[in-house]
């Protein structure tokens, strides 16, 4: 069964188009996380789909019923936002409890489906907290708690840990993971992260400017591009772009070459001098001008000694490059 | 404060004005008061000292307690105050919540039109509303002084409401949404506790005007039974004598339930209950 599938959704405001013709199927359990640039359309997507924003045209079905008419409440769905929007005057227990008292569920569910939520996530010392005398990591706990107790065909999350601090959205992070195992409940995603879209999803969404550039596997897309986008999104450090690649190019072309795939290799193909080296211990990775005035990344495995200003060159495998046209499509090899 | 950028110089220079622009406002309501408690010539003969043994005399407040029906007074000005926030909050907030809120087609020629009230004074369509409620019968009633209390004050409070409702976190409302709440639900549970703050400014900004006000009860309800307080303190003031104990005296107690209000109001003004609900 499937999840949802969108059907040629559009949505403007006004004259601006923000999505332009969405085809999408989420399969039942499955974990999709919609990822892109800033302004691209994920959140208005998300929005469309949990029914805040109405489609322009285009069909919403969400486990088997078209829900373009109906009413958020109504739609099955559970979302955890950005800033947690946690209900201030409820205590913690109430805020997961509201949902359910809307839909006019017995106590006796209530309390359990809350009880069940609180030792998942671990929240049984707060639960007659008010939001505001929860840290940013508890509340958030809170926002996924108050979506579980609805028991939903579809979770969304719309960007659910920019707010916290980098040690607190790896530890969450794996959470929702563990959460998409034990409730095995389809579930969208949406982050500009690309490490949170690669370490979470079954299946990446790429989006930009309003339209699916990309649908795939974390390691397909990683592997297999489709377009130059696609590639310089996904992965980091970013892929390296050479306009006057030393290889036989389309017309106007561009070679991309992931950091990771370019080795130090005396005689190699690329020379260039290093202008930075950023030492992370694990990985050293050094920023290089080429001969060509190229800018270009390079990631080393383990610690190197190669120093600022050091002329160097480099060398890759022909099958660990990608070639575009001039359209920035990908050209196969 | 930052303690390391605290200069001591300019803690007492801040204290020191605030403190002379408290003494300077609240100058004359100390002398109002103290003479309130004076004998009439103890006014006259020193009136910035305190009402001692000799002086002390309550015959303002047997005045004005006897005379004139004080107390109806008192109860219609806190009527007509107590209606006109009311109507003039829950308009306001919720006029101001769909200016904020829905996407419609001249939202903006809406609002516009709404404030335009804060740049046109009310009393220049005296006459015009001294007409409409002769006929429509509410002159010398409440309910007269209510409405046009309440049109008076509800442009700026659509103004200031409008701005920060759109400060409320729309993920709040959605979340809202999401669990089945209805509009007036979200409206009243999760929006107007956060701008509680904004609601409190507004009443204390219509409070006072109205309290205060002679111009609308003097033309659209002079008749006794409908005077307010200010209207009624006016009997003590008379062309030739004025009984300035009864005066005085009014006015002390003309001060109390203003204040009371203001307390209540400033309470929340102070208190912000945002924290926690979002971020």
């Amino acid at each position: 069964m499937t999840a949802l599938t969108l059907t040629n959704v559009c949505k403007s405001f006004g004259p601006v188009e923000v999505l332009k013709d969405i085809n999408l199927t989420v399969e039942d359990g499955e974990f999709v996380v919609f990822v892109g640039p800033s302004g691209c359309g994920k959140s208005t997507l998300l929005r469309v789909i949990a029914g805040l924003e109405d489609a322009t045209s285009g069909t919403v079905n969400i486990g088997g019923d078209v829900v373009n008419t109906v009413p958020p409440a109504k739609r099955g769905i559970a979302m955890v936002f950005q800033s947690y929007a946690l209900y201030p005057h409820l205590s913690v227990r109430d805020n997961m409890a509201l949902g359910l008292k809307q839909e006019k569920q017995p106590k006796s569910v209530i309390e359990e489906r809350v009880s069940k939520a609180v030792q998942m996530l671990d929240l049984g010392a707060y639960v007659d907290r008010r939001p505001s005398d929860l840290s940013g990591g508890q509340r958030q706990r809170v926002a996924i708690g108050r979506a579980i107790v609805r028991e939903p065909k579809l979770f969304l999350f719309d960007e659910p840990l920019s707010n916290l601090d980098a040690a607190l959205r790896m530890n969450t992070r794996i959470e929702i993971a563990e959460l998409h195992r034990t409730l095995s409940a389809s579930m969208i995603y949406v982050t500009h992260d690309q490490t949170e879209a690669m370490t979470l999803a079954d299946k990446i969404v790429v989006l930009r400017d309003g339209h699916v550039e990309q649908v795939g596997s974390p390691m397909e897309l990683y592997n297999n591009p489709a377009n130059r986008f696609v590639a310089g999104f996904l992965g980091s450090p970013a892929m390296n772009f050479l306009k006057k690649a030393p290889l036989d190019m389309p017309q106007n072309g561009t070679l991309g070459i992931r950091p990771e795939h370019l080795r130090l290799v005396q005689g190699g193909r690329i020379k260039g001098r290093v202008t930075h080296v950023e030492r992370l211990g694990g990985d050293t990775n050094l920023l290089v001008a080429t001969d060509q005035q190229e800018a270009m990344t390079v990631r080393l495995f383990g610690q190197d000694a190669t120093a600022v200003g050091e002329e160097i060159e480099l060398d890759f495998d022909n099958t660990s490059a990608f070639a575009f046209d001039a359209q920035d499509q990908r050209v196969s090899p | 404060m930052n303690a390391a950028r605290q200069n001591p110089l300019n803690t007492y220079a801040a204290h020191g004005a605030l403190i002379l622009y408290t003494l300077i406002a609240l100058f004359p309501v100390f002398v109002i008061i103290i003479n309130s408690f004076k004998t009439r010539k103890a006014i006259f003969r020193e009136p910035l000292a305190l009402p001692n043994a000799d002086s002390f005399s309550l015959i303002g407040y047997e005045t004005v307690l006897k005379q004139g029906d004080f107390f109806l007074y008192f109860q219609n000005s806190m009527i007509v105050t107590v209606g006109s926030l009311f109507l003039i909050l829950l308009f306001g907030a919720m006029a101001a919540f769909a200016l904020a809120e829905y996407r419609f087609k001249g939202n903006t020629l809406m609002g516009l039109y709404l404030a335009l009230g804060i740049m046109i004074p009310i009393r220049i369509g005296t006459v015009a509303i001294l007409e409409m409620m002769v006929q429509t019968g509410l002159v010398n009633t409440l309910w007269a002084l209510i409405l046009v209390y309440t049109a008076q004050g509800l442009p700026l409070a659509v103004f200031i409401l409008s701005e920060f409702m759109r400060q409320v976190s729309d993920d709040l409302k959605n979340a809202g949404r999401i669990d089945g709440l209805s509009e007036y639900r979200i409206f009243f549970q999760l929006v107007l506790p956060l701008v509680r703050p904004a609601m409190a400014t507004v009443a204390v900004f219509n409070m006072i005007p109205i309290w205060n006000d002679l111009w609308f009860p003097l033309i659209l309800a002079p008749a006794e039974e409908v005077k307010t307080l200010t209207l009624g303190s006016q009997v003590f003031i008379g062309q030739f004598v004025t009984d300035w104990n009864a005066v005085l005296s009014a006015l002390s107690l003309a001060i109390l339930p203003v204040m009371a209000l203001y307390v209540i109001f400033s309470r929340q003004l102070i208190r912000g209950i945002t924290s926690g609900a979002v971020k």
